[in-house]
């Protein structure tokens, strides 16, 4: 299955991520408002990296299986970790000078998320799915 | 990135391009504030039509900006936002952009021309 890989160290990181993002749904067939939330939740957790860990990795990749197309998006980082993920998924709570709106904001745009964290290591997994 | 403002009968007319980074919105929010202070201008006409994306940092911009055009007292409006953009912003959740807005540049304008003249007559009553 094809996928890209794109380091995350700078802001334009961030658009070439979404790009990415939405160019694979695209070519998967997804609809221009599925390509837009996903290219968005991208761009949220993309900069979420730059903000709080600095440099990380962003892998775009096709899921798909017998019944459903899948695109599937892993963002990792080696920053401190989110010390409590359940209050960093409430709406208006931020660390930094956001609005609190990127995780739980990704989160509903996106048919899977996931999120795992430690002190030195953060990988979300998202993913936008349509059956066959 | 510079990106152009131009004045029409006392109104700032701008567009913010595509694929703009965090700093070059920074940038852009500056130079609008110090054209409206400049230029006296009445207004901002503010076009978003060629933004794909608007993620919770562009729209906080946004808002931003439009407060702060508000606080040196000009009116603006914000035009032609794409539906995908629209449908995208609301399931982000609350409202992350509450500003003026408008169909398109044209219609942007005319709102903003009425509101100036509504000003205007109100001074003079």
């Amino acid at each position: 299955m094809s996928h890209v890989i794109i380091d995350i160290n700078t802001q334009k990181d961030i658009i070439t991520a979404r790009q990415n993002a939405r160019d694979m749904a695209k070519d998967m067939g997804f609809k221009l408002a599925d390509q837009t939330r996903l290219a968005t939740a991208i761009s949220e957790l993309t900069r979420n990296v730059i903000q709080y860990a600095v440099k990380g990795q962003c892998r775009i990749s096709d899921d798909s299986d017998d019944t459903h197309k899948r695109v599937k998006v892993e963002v990792e980082d080696y920053g401190p970790g989110i010390p409590d993920i359940e209050k960093a998924m409430t709406y208006g709570y931020s660390t930094g000078r956001g609005l609190g709106a990127g995780l739980p904001g990704s989160k509903s745009l996106v048919h899977e998320f996931h999120i795992e964290s430690k002190p030195g290591y953060t990988k979300i997994t998202v993913s936008m799915k349509k059956k066959r | 990135m510079k990106i152009p403002i131009m004045k029409l009968k006392g109104i700032l007319l701008t567009s913010i391009p595509e694929e703009l980074t965090d700093e070059d919105a920074i940038t852009f929010q500056g130079d609008l504030l110090h054209q409206v202070n400049r230029y006296e201008a009445r207004g901002v006409v503010l076009d978003i039509s060629s933004l794909q994306i608007v993620d919770s940092f562009m729209a906080r911009v946004i808002n931003e900006t439009a407060n702060m055009v508000g606080l040196l007292g000009a009116e603006i409006i914000l035009c032609g936002m794409n539906p995908s953009v629209a449908m995208t912003l609301v399931e982000m959740g609350r409202e992350l952009i509450n500003v003026k807005t408008a169909l398109n540049v044209e219609q942007g304008f005319e709102i903003i021309l009425a509101l100036i003249q509504d000003e205007d007559m109100k001074g003079v009553s």
